[in-house]
């Protein structure tokens, strides 16, 4: 490491060399930025231009020009209410049990370690998962509720990392305070911590979903497809997402669908702003509130 | 409250810790899940195909007769990515890290963290359309041979991507050290970088190198970007300008075809999962370990 060895250096070289380095680190951040804008701007001026009235109301189509994206936004949408139902009552129920109820022995251990692997399990094993169990074994098919099942799976683990560490941000004074006048450990819980800790779970559930909205592999792997062109009417019928119009339109070799998945990108990632706005609006009153 | 309604809330309570015991035991419901699932719909296809063939075999042609099922292209396309990925990340990933924790001001840092979490936040598909529609017209225009699906650009986006999360990680490894040392180095007449380079960094590394093997671990699982943009030819070659398949691009690649059912090439996606699975959960494992022993120093 001769290049770390100062000791023959005089101080003003020391110095320029940590300003050197100093630049080079700003340098970098700076392009994190630039990635940022570069993404944005690309996606953006093809895309923007796209999105109308007819882009919104329209099925998919063999021409480009009659190309819409309601059949998948409305399947996103239905994705992910399901997705939310199933994952929200489970995993704040899993978070609750391990931060409140859970004995600390070796099965809650188990259940830690193993959360905190499932979180880094690529998507497509859950898609996998979903096309044995959902799709095959309980003969659901390609419907909404199957792709809502595997999503839900996929963000347990993130709602349920998110919930525990709201609910252990709960002072502890709260809950002695309530268990000393008599509530049960449950009325505590469900009138005072659950309460306190709102903001921090909603917030991580949020997150979760965004997620959910932009996963694309495990859809694919239990053989959602993007040929539909009616929304779905309930939870059984086959049904397409904003992720999957996007890539089944980028794989397309002429350049006008490549253009509409432009189309598509803006209108999910308008999707991802509202639903981080949401988080962001939360995250600030709970800290308004705090304070 | 009467001694009845002291007994039904005793049975109430009763039955609300039994669902939320069964909410939590479901994660292990679900690893067991797949776990069984994968090795159940692989076995098919180790009938078929020996196992030491699978893991060893140097060609992967399962959907053309001859059919060969040898595994490694897709690992060493698989590897492509991570090391490609990593070179992208690693270095702006870690500069972004010192300067939010050594420079940044605190407005600074209200600024780029929020950045990195966009980054972060954006789905995989859009990376993979702006690998195909931005970065490899860039590098073609750089360097004419350079195939329309290549392994660079997907590299490339696939780097952008864990990115943040290096960053962020290494950021709070960085934290994580206490001021002592940094004031005890600088009190010797050290400078910002010195103080950085010879106490700091060795202090946080097993934090650094963390957050670098997640990192990995997720490039190694990302599906869609590479999928979109590296094309869907399994080779050994390492040439970044070639078109390459990884394990997860090989999933997709089944799954949306017409591959019927029971067919050895179908139950291939299994087996592929199953390693691919593996791979991700040993390297997890090794990154949580190393996390768990930064841990114990620090807190």
């Amino acid at each position: 490491m001769s290049w770390l060895d100062t000791a023959n250096l005089n101080l003003r070289k020391r110095r320029r060399r940590a300003l050197y380095f100093k630049s080079i680190c700003s340098l970098f951040t700076w392009s994190c930025f630039v990635l940022l804008a570069v993404l944005l701007v690309h996606v953006g001026h093809k895309g923007v231009g796209l999105i109308d009235v007819d882009f919104l109301r329209n099925a998919p189509s063999w021409r480009p020009e009659d190309c819409g994206i309601w059949p998948a936004i409305a399947g996103s949408l239905w994705m992910m209410g399901l997705t939310a139902l199933i994952s929200i009552p489970c995993g704040v129920s899993a978070a609750l049990y391990l931060e409140e109820f859970a004995p600390k022995n070796r099965w809650a251990h188990l259940i830690d370690v193993n959360i905190s692997n499932l979180a880094g399990v690529p998507s497509i094993v859950y898609g996998i998962l979903g096309a044995t169990v959902f799709v095959r074994f309980l003969a659901l098919e390609q419907s909404v509720l199957a792709g809502s099942l595997t999503m839900s799976l996929l963000v347990l683990p993130v709602i349920i990392i998110a919930s525990r560490e709201a609910i252990r941000a709960v002072p502890s004074t709260i809950r002695h305070a309530a268990l000393a006048l008599g509530a049960t450990p449950w009325q505590t819980v469900v009138h005072h911590v659950l309460p306190t800790a709102l903001a921090g779970i909603l917030t991580g559930v949020i997150l979760a979903l965004s997620r959910a909205i932009g996963e694309t592999a495990p859809l694919i792997t239990i053989g959602a497809v993007a040929y539909i062109s009616d929304a779905p009417a309930g939870p059984m019928d086959s049904f397409t997402v904003l992720p999957l119009q996007i890539y089944s339109w980028t794989t397309k070799a002429q350049s006008e669908f490549q253009d509409l998945a432009a189309g598509g990108i803006v209108a999910l990632l308008v999707f991802l702003v509202i639903m981080n706005g949401i988080a962001v609006w939360i995250r600030h009153r709970a800290e308004g509130n705090a304070n | 409250m009467n001694i009845l309604a002291q007994k039904k809330s005793r049975w109430l309570e009763g039955g609300i810790h039994g669902f939320l015991f069964f909410c939590a035991f479901l994660s292990i419901l679900t690893t067991v899940t797949i776990v069984v699932s994968l090795v159940w719909e692989s076995i098919p296809f180790f009938f078929e195909v020996a196992p030491l063939d699978f893991l060893l075999g140097t060609t992967w042609q399962p959907l053309i007769v001859p059919r060969e099922y040898g595994v490694l292209p897709l690992v060493v396309g698989t590897l492509q990515i991570v090391v490609g990925s990593a070179l992208v990340a690693i270095p702006i990933g870690v500069c972004c890290a010192i300067y939010l924790s050594e420079y940044a001001s605190p407005r600074m840092r209200k600024i780029v963290k929020p950045t990195l979490e966009v980054l972060a936040g954006i789905p995989t598909i859009v990376y993979g359309y702006f690998a195909l529609t931005a970065i490899t017209p860039v590098l073609k225009s750089i360097y004419s041979g350079t195939e329309t699906y290549n392994a660079a650009s997907a590299s490339i986006v696939v780097g952008i991507m864990i990115l943040p999360m290096i960053a962020s990680l290494c950021d709070d490894a960085l934290r994580a050290v206490p001021g002592s040392l940094r004031q005890g180095a600088m009190a010797l007449g050290a400078t910002r970088f010195e103080a950085l380079t010879r106490v700091i960094f060795p202090a946080a590394l097993s934090g650094i190198t963390a957050s670098f093997v997640l990192a990995f671990s997720r490039a190694v699982g990302e599906t869609m970007a590479v999928s979109i943009a590296a094309g869907a030819t399994p080779s050994m070659s390492f040439l970044p300008t070639e078109s390459i398949q990884t394990m997860t691009a090989f999933i997709v690649q089944v799954s949306m075809g017409d591959t019927p059912r029971g067919t050895p090439e179908y139950h291939a996606i299994f087996a592929v999962g199953m390693l691919l699975f593996l791979i991700t959960l040993g390297i997890n494992m090794v990154a949580h370990r190393v996390l768990r022993k930064y841990r114990e120093v620090y807190e």
